[in-house]
């Protein structure tokens, strides 16, 4: 008896603050979607309407699909810019030649900072007028650009902050999984002949396949959670005119009020949440399945 | 020996590509370092130029005419609450179920567990209910409790897999001695767990010190908000004057650089050990 208090004392201020902090809203936010809303009150069961609404009736089917769109781009662009290069980092710390324990914390540096103090930073930088990237490059001769202000270069030039922002981090967990294949195999392979790049391909990218499973699924969640930096850069509008616009983004915008509406609408934000949570989580577990299956082949 | 200087050169090559990966991460930083010295006209004129005299004055403007010193004080009373209740909260969880065997103990793990797999920021619409109808909206109190439940999942996993790995001899022998549950807890098993909790502490305080949303959506209240948020409100309010601008980023980079730099192994390990496991 005693000891039955003893271990219910230890669970139970845990178990709680999840309980009220977690399980219940994660129930509500189920539930939410199904119902309409009167600013925080809930007004009655509606079925799937607001799914409907979200997904297939203008305005709204279009803004959903065009910001959905520009997250599988986001997706992409981190997957090639910010995941390739963290790959040829980790190779390259990989050799321990002299001086690789300073060149891993360099690189780890900006993924401690805030998306805010990163992305404002980068606005700056990237002013048309007085930024630092038009002034470099006007060294080497390239005409000044509005890089944020231009619709076909903004979402790119979030990307590459992100990529700048947070490369440092699948670098060491490529890092980590290099470091674990045996140096017995590596050896093996060059006696046999192997260069760098055979290396690379054949041997290192099959063994390091748990540590890309990782990388693919984090940069997935990652990609469509997107919010702070794009707030950041381009606005809770996603401009110019929307070229920046992502599903977190547009969900804050409908949950919260934009800048100009000022209107909140729960319903359509709950099914909104309702539909990325899924989305997530469906991508998620099949891709890591398949993934798995594709590191005990390898 | 032709094989040899062939790999001295590759390793050149290696080093070089390091150097200028090391150039790109660090360039902008001394840039927005630098920048926090110089006034505007310095900046728009010779933007690669070191600053023509280390002057304070900007600094002393974001100290002294924005709330700066108050987010900053937010920033660290939040996170400090909210690491300090996740590592008792969740090591005493992480305690029972990896110490004790009881009905429901499997059960009990996998909860916590899927809260791992939960992103509570597309909860956020019923927490923003739930926090009002407890009269925490907008309160620095309901930011802490929602970050505890978003960390206490990593710390239970993390500290209920370290502590299973304690040898069980240790615990008998101070029960043998007469100790009682919470004294062989507390002298005996906890010390031993501090490396730990150093690991979960860390990869829970750095997302939550530099966390965004969930200020910008429970938080209106400008004495209450934290940096990331102040920074947003400060950014608007001095946007033309460049110097401050940098001066504030560079204030608000600070406090966590310094804290890297003096515990990367740890920042580093905490915050890729999560993703590994």
């Amino acid at each position: 008896m005693k000891r039955a208090l003893w271990i219910a004392f230890l669970l139970a201020p845990a178990l709680l603050t999840m309980a009220v902090f977690v399980a219940w809203p994660m129930v509500s936010a189920f539930r939410y979607a199904f119902q309409s809303f009167n600013g925080l009150n809930a007004t009655g069961f509606i079925g799937l309407r607001n799914f409907t609404e979200v997904l297939f009736e203008p305005p709204f089917s279009g803004w959903t699909m065009a910001a959905f769109w520009h997250n599988c781009i986001v997706f992409m662009g981190l997957m090639v810019a910010q995941n390739g290069l963290a790959y040829l980092i980790a190779f390259a710390l990989l050799k321990t030649l002299p001086g690789h324990r300073v060149h891993q914390v360099i690189v780890f540096l900006p993924v401690v900072l805030s998306a805010i103090i990163v992305g404002f930073l980068w606005k700056l930088f990237l002013h048309p007028l007085f930024g630092l990237v038009n002034a470099a490059l006007a060294l080497v001769g390239v005409a000044p650009h509005s890089w944020l202000g231009d619709a076909h270069t903004a979402l790119g030039s979030i990307i590459a902050t992100n990529a700048w922002h947070w490369v440092g981090f699948p670098a060491l967990i490529f890092l980590a999984g290099m470091q674990r294949i045996p140096r017995e195999t590596l050896e093996a392979a060059r006696l046999d002949g192997a260069g760098d790049l055979m290396l690379l391909r054949r041997i290192i990218w099959p063994l390091v396949a748990p540590s890309a499973t990782i990388v693919f699924i984090l940069t997935f969640i990652g990609s469509f959670n997107w919010f702070e930096l794009p707030y950041v850069m381009a606005g809770s509008n996603g401009s110019p005119g929307g070229a920046t616009d992502v599903l977190g983004l547009y969900f804050y915008r409908t949950a919260f009020g934009g800048v100009s509406s000022g209107l909140q609408d729960f319903g359509h934000g709950s099914a909104l949440a309702v539909l990325m949570f899924v989305f997530i989580a469906v991508v998620s577990a099949v891709s890591l399945r398949y993934l798995r299956r594709r590191e005990i082949e390898a | 020996m032709a094989a040899e200087r062939g790999e001295g050169a590759k390793h050149a090559l290696i080093q070089a590509l390091l150097a200028l990966n090391a150039v790109v991460m660090l360039y902008p930083l001394l840039v927005m370092v630098l920048s926090a010295f110089k006034t505007n006209a310095e900046i728009f004129a010779s933007p690669f130029a070191l600053p023509v005299s280390f002057d304070t004055a900007n600094l002393a403007r974001v100290w002294d005419e924005t709330n700066f010193v108050r987010y900053l004080g937010n920033s660290a009373l939040v996170t400090g609450s909210a690491v300090g209740l996740i590592l008792v909260f969740g090591t005493m969880a992480a305690y029972a179920l990896a110490r004790y065997e009881f009905r429901g103990n499997a059960l009990l793990f996998l909860f916590f567990l899927s809260g791992l797999m939960v992103p509570l920021k597309l909860a956020v619409i019923p927490l923003f209910i739930q926090l009002d109808a407890l009269g925490l909206i907008d309160s620095r109190l309901g930011l802490v409790m929602v970050y505890v439940a978003t960390g206490l999942p990593s710390a239970v996993f993390i500290m209920a897999g370290f502590l299973r790995t304690l040898p069980g001899e240790l615990e008998q022998s101070a029960r043998i001695d007469g100790a009682s549950e919470a004294r062989a807890m507390w002298s005996i098993m906890l010390p031993l767990a501090r490396p730990a909790m150093v690991i979960a502490g860390i990869q829970n305080a750095v997302p939550i010190w530099n966390d965004f949303f969930f200020p910008l959506v429970f938080i209106t209240t400008d004495r209450l908000k934290t940096l990331p948020q102040g920074l947003t409100v400060f950014m608007g309010e001095f946007n033309t004057d460049w110097g401050v601008l940098f001066a504030g980023l560079t204030l608000a980079a600070l406090p966590i650089t310094l804290v890297y730099v003096v515990l990367s192994r740890q920042f580093i390990a905490g915050m890729t050990q999560g993703a590994v496991k």
